[in-house]
Formats: structure tokens, C-alpha cells, sequence
């Protein structure tokens, strides 16, 4: 959490050089590449740099071939590049053994709610105040930013006591068939004085996530863009302030609506932590990753190593194919927020 | 144009106040305020609240059973009389430690090799991000049971095959924590490169050719040029690494529970102790708030340098 809060400091100054490949020269003028002795270490330095990603491009190749291999063959060393007879059922296995429908349907549920929510409070907030100026809006907007200066790890039992316990809210009052109705994660407990209690119910994940100065920030800063002109004209026009937002500020925002989106889902997709604190009671409602921890307690969940690998691969595989398609726009929010995946 | 149009947008400019009527005024505030409201509802709950109750449930004793009772700096003393209160605190200040050895100036110096590489750069900048892509967790357990496993991981197959002695990385008190930070490095230092390549790409080209007509050589280019020019990002990097081994937990409570004797146990490990194992939600808070108080006083700093070099 508290690195993200480098984006707000660092300003614009990097954001003029975040750009890689442009055509700057390095330490290493062309003129002198052009001798051989320059040549030579050239090269060694390469091929050394190329050994060093062989240590960070290996494990992943081998926990990917692992799933193809038997338990003993994975174990071999020197490793097998590729096993004689590649047992592809073991992905099939792992896929139903460990029971990855639940987990992956789970965790597309948490990710989507967390993006509604996060888009929805974001883009409203920042809306207000980058182009509706209330009054004590400044103050507001410190007192969401200062929140980045929390370290999150630092009030974890706080925030976990109130999601025991959600203070103000007390449903008492309210008729049961409003709420009792809601599904598997959606669903939460009234305790019968009415207090409510967000543990094991995904709004206990949901909910603390939502509340992200750091997507309003980004999104405030990207409003600010959007010249006043043509929300003023859009009003003369008889826009409402609703509509404003719609019809004209929303279109215009996509590029970071998409950062964030981005963000949001590979951030849900990684999460273990909390969801695995607050859904503790519900092991059906947990996402991937939570599922994943509990094949470490072999006691519990005697898994052959090979059919283990098969899991992680196929746990890692979709964070891996979003960066690859939305390399540049990550690779970009990274540099420009300091946030690392 | 109708005059009466112009004057409806002379209203909506901010310069325009003035001429607004009082209710207007409020009900411009009124919609704001109504598009405020989520926003300020969840961060009310669910961020403001639960940093000030941090504070309170220091003081108070909770178990979730009874209603919380206040006790004084009862739950400060019970900490600072637990052994393993000192224990975590010099682990984290040993992980700190081991992790700026180890950890801090490789991404510095791949970043650099990178930078003057003429041919796949690209390929270099996707493998060395890779493991920052996997999940944690995945990485963690492939680490924990495929490389690091001390009858069976992949590390000691291969000690095993030269001769050599197995190494209990994760099951000896000496080697736990250093394996530990081996793996941190390797599942973070893709994204400190990424940030010290863009530092790296910002150094004006100008610079170097000046110090080339000066006969600069190119560890003196090195050394005056570039070092200094990534100097900011350096620092950042320096006092966010503090920062971020001192909250470290995932890492020690897959790989080793906080053991082999709490050799691996950390300040966030013990707290999850606290509460969640011994039920002692105060004491667990009142732990909170001094690894608040620490980190609060590194992230001053850090602002301090970065307001500094924005400058």
C-alpha cells in the first residue's frame, strides 16, 4: 500500500520520462562499440545477463513442465528439459483434484466485485472532487490520500475487528427478506441484535478494498485533465450533472479505467491475506490462491508434487497472459506509481 | 446569441460564484456531497475507523467474546515481557539487514547492464519481470516444495550430484532466514529494475557526450554520471525496501511458520499470533501500533526525500 503513494509525490517529472526505448544513449557511446575489445565485453556481458534470466525464467519453465512429469522424474537432477512421455492428464488432474472450478469461479467473483465497487466509488468521488469543487473537498481528499500513509499490514487487527463487526450499521430494524435472500459469498450475518458481521461473506473482502485513495487519486488526477470548458458547455447545454459524468467524462477516462482495471484483477487474482483471514469459516467461498496455501498442510491435503506444479501452473497462468497482452499499459502504471504488479 | 444563455454559462464558471444565489450554492454542494457519499462511507468504515480503533484497542483487552475493557498500557507491558517480542523485532531488523545486502544492488546493477544492451532488451525486461508476475503464493509454494525441499528439492538434488552436503535451507536456524531473502530478491527485483531502467533512460544523452569530450573513461562516466542521476531513486528504493521488510509475512508463514524456533518469525507473524492464535486482539494491536510508529517515522523520511528531490 505505501508504495503507491510514490505516485502522488514523484509528480509529472517522470511521467515525461517513463517512456523505454527512446533514443538515448547509454553509458557506452556507438563510437566506441566499434572496437573489438568493446565488442567482445559486450557480448560477455550479454551472454552473463542471459544466464542470470535462466535462474528467473527457469523455475517457471520447470514448475510448467513439472505437470507433465512423474513425481520422480520431477525430481531428477539434471532437471529433464522436457519428459520422454509428457503426461498431460496431470493438468487434468490437478484441475479437478484440487477442485480449481470453485476456486477460479470464486475468485472471478471477487475480482469483479471489487472492480464494480472500486470504479464506482472511485469514478464518483473523484468526479466531485475534480469538477464539482464542494466545499471542504481539499480536506476530503487529504483525508483520503493520508490513508495511503497507513501501512496496511500496521492496522490489521483493527480492520479485521471491524469486519468482525461493522460499527454504525445495525439492521434491526430492517425486514430479514431484504437481505436473507443473497447467495453463497454475497450473503453476510446479522447477529440477532442487529449488529452485522462481514466475516465469511465476500463483502468482508470486497469492502475494505473499495476503499482505495489511491484509485481516486488517479483517477482525480486524470479528471483534472479534462478541460472545465467542456463541462461548462455541456451544462449549457442542459447536461445534467449526472449525465456530465456519463455522457462525457467517462468516455474520455478510458485509458485509466482500463490501468485500473488491470490493476484491480491481477491485485484480486494474487490476493491471499485477507481473503484468507476473513473467509477462514468458508472454505467453498475462498478464492485461488487461499486454496493454494492449503496444499502446503500436506496432512491435510496429500498431494503428489507433480499434480502440485500442474496446480501452480495453471494458478499462474492467467496473471501471466494478462501482462503479456497489456504489457505496455502495465509496464507504464508501474513506473509511473511505483506499484509493482 | 440569446443573452439569457450567456449569462447561464457565466453561473457555471468557477470565477461565476459570486453571482450564484445561496441556493444554489447549496444544492451544487448538495450533488457533490451526494457523489461523495460512497466514497466517504467506505473509507469512514472501513479505513478511518479501523486506524483510530488501532489506537484505542491498544488499550483495551479483547477477545471477542467479552466487551472490550480498557486496561491502560497493560497490553504494552504484556508485549515487552514476551520474549518473542524482542525475537521479532531482531529478526525483522536481521531480514532488513540480510535483504539490503543481498537484495538491494543487484536490481541496481542488472538495470544498468540492461540499459547498454544493444539486442533484447525487451526479452531481458519480460525475464527478469517474470517472477514479479507469478502470484506469491505460486512462487512461494514452487520455491517451498520444489527448489528448497531438503530431501527432495530441486537445490539439494543438485548438491547431491556434485557430492556435496545437503543444505537444510528452510529446516536449520542458520540458513532459514537467508533463504528466506533469496527468494524475496528473486520474486521483487523485477520491479525495482523496471523502476531503475526508467531512471536510467531519463539521463540526459548530453551528459555522457560531454564527459566523453572530456576524456571521462567509463567507470568515471559511471561514477559521475550515471550513480548520481538514479541517486533519487536509489534513496527511494533504499528506505521502501525498509519499509517493506519490516511488514513482511506472507514469505516466512508459507515457507517456514515462522520457524525453524522462531528463526523466521516476523513482527506481522507474531501479531497474527497474538490475535488469531492466542485470541488477544489488544495485545495484537498494541504490537500494531508500534510497528505503525516505526514504519510512520521511515515513511516520513521518505517523503522528506522525495518532496526534497521533486524540488
Amino acid at each position: 500500500m505505501l508504495s503507491k503513494i510514490k505516485l502522488f509525490l514523484r509528480g509529472s517529472k517522470e511521467t515525461n520520462r517513463s517512456e523505454f526505448d527512446s533514443a538515448t544513449r547509454g553509458l557506452i557511446s556507438p563510437m566506441e562499440m566499434r572496437s573489438t575489445k568493446a565488442r567482445l565485453s559486450y557480448w560477455v556481458v550479454f551472454i552473463v545477463l542471459l544466464l542470470i534470466t535462466f535462474t528467473c525464467v527457469f523455475p517457471v519453465y520447470w514448475m510448467y513442465t513439472g505437470g507433465l512429469k512423474t513425481p520422480v522424474g520431477m525430481l531428477k537432477f539434471p532437471p529433464e528439459l522436457f519428459p520422454a512421455q509428457p503426461l498431460w492428464d496431470n493438468y487434468l488432474r490437478s484441475w479437478n483434484d484440487l477442485n480449481f472450478p470453485l476456486y477460479f469461479g470464486n475468485t472471478v467473483a471477487l475480482a469483479a466485485g471489487s472492480w464494480v465497487l472500486q470504479i464506482l466509488i472511485s469514478t464518483s468521488a473523484a468526479y466531485a472532487l475534480s469538477k464539482l469543487k464542494p466545499f471542504l473537498g481539499n480536506v476530503i481528499l487529504f483525508l483520503f490520500l493520508s490513508t495511503l500513509m497507513v501501512p496496511a499490514m500496521a492496522y490489521l487487527i483493527p480492520q479485521y475487528l471491524t469486519i468482525v463487526n461493522v460499527p454504525l450499521i445495525n439492521l434491526s430494524g430492517i425486514p430479514r427478506w431484504l437481505y436473507d435472500w443473497l447467495p453463497g459469498g454475497l450473503a453476510f450475518h446479522v447477529l440477532p441484535d442487529g449488529r452485522v458481521t462481514l466475516l465469511d461473506s465476500w463483502w468482508g473482502v470486497w469492502l475494505p478494498q473499495a476503499a482505495s485513495a489511491f484509485n481516486i487519486f488517479v483517477m482525480k488526477s486524470f479528471f483534472d485533465e479534462i478541460p472545465q470548458d467542456l463541462v461548462d458547455a455541456a451544462r449549457v447545454d442542459g447536461a445534467s450533472t449526472f449525465q456530465v459524468l456519463s455522457k462525457i467524462i467517462l468516455p474520455l477516462s478510458t485509458p485509466v479505467m482500463a490501468v485500473i482495471t488491470i490493476f484491480t484483477v491481477i491485485g484480486s487474482w494474487k490476493d491471499f491475506f485477507w481473503p484468507y483471514l476473513v473467509l477462514m469459516g468458508r472454505e467453498d467461498l475462498t478464492p485461488i490462491m487461499v486454496a493454494l496455501f492449503r496444499l502446503t498442510n500436506v496432512q491435510s491435503f496429500p498431494q503428489p508434487i507433480n499434480i502440485v506444479m500442474a496446480g501452480l501452473a495453471i494458478a499462474s497462468t492467467p496473471p501471466i497472459i494478462i501482462f503479456l497482452i497489456f504489457q505496455k499499459q502495465i509496464i507504464r502504471g508501474i513506473v509511473l506509481t511505483g506499484l509493482k504488479g | 446569441m440569446a443573452p439569457n444563455n450567456k449569462s447561464s454559462a457565466q453561473l457555471h464558471k468557477p470565477g461565476g460564484q459570486l453571482f450564484l444565489h445561496w441556493w444554489q450554492i447549496f444544492q451544487r454542494n448538495l450533488i457533490a456531497y451526494l457523489f461523495l457519499l460512497p466514497a466517504l462511507l467506505v473509507f469512514s468504515l472501513f479505513a478511518w475507523y479501523p486506524i483510530v480503533r488501532g489506537l484505542i484497542s491498544s488499550f483495551q483487552r479483547i477477545n471477542l467474546i467479552d466487551p472490550p475493557v480498557w486496561v491502560g498500557f497493560e497490553n504494552f507491558r504484556l508485549l515487552f515481557i514476551d520474549p518473542n517480542f524482542a525475537v521479532a523485532w531482531r529478526n525483522a531488523g536481521y531480514y532488513t539487514l540480510l535483504g539490503l545486502l543481498i537484495g538491494y544492488f543487484i536490481p541496481i546493477i542488472l538495470a544498468i547492464l540492461v540499459n547498454e544492451m544493444r539486442h533484447g532488451k525487451s526479452y531481458f525486461r519480460l525475464a527478469f519481470y517474470l517472477p514479479v508476475i507469478l502470484p506469491p503464493m505460486a512462487a512461494l509454494i514452487l520455491w517451498k516444495m520444489g527448489l528448497y525441499n531438503s530431501d527432495w528439492g530441486l537445490l539439494n538434488m543438485g548438491l547431491k550430484s556434485l557430492g556435496l552436503e545437503r543444505i537444510l535451507w528452510l529446516d536449520s536456524k542458520q540458513w532459514a532466514m537467508f533463504s528466506l531473502v533469496v527468494f524475496s530478491t528473486w520474486a521483487n527485483a523485477g520491479g525495482t529494475l523496471l523502476l531503475y531502467l526508467a531512471a536510467l533512460q531519463g539521463v540526459p544523452a548530453h551528459l555522457y557526450d560531454a564527459a566523453e569530450i572530456d576524456g571521462a573513461n567509463l567507470v568515471q562516466r559511471l561514477l559521475h554520471i550515471t550513480l548520481p542521476q538514479i541517486r533519487e531513486v536509489m534513496l527511494i528504493m533504499f528506505v521502501l525496501q525498509i519499509i517493506g521488510t519490516m511488514q513482511v509475512f506472507t514469505e516466512p508463514f508459507v515457507m517456514t511458520g515462522g520457524g525453524p524456533a522462531n528463526a523466521t518469525l516476523s513482527i506481522i507473524m507474531l501479531i497474527y499470533r497474538q490475535a488469531f492464535s492466542y485470541g488477544n486482539y489488544g495485545v495484537a494491536s498494541a504490537s500494531g501500533f508500534l510497528l505503525f510508529v516505526v514504519l510512520v517515522i521511515f515513511s516520513g523520511f521518505y517523503l522528506w526525500l522525495t518532496r526534497k528531490f521533486s524540488k
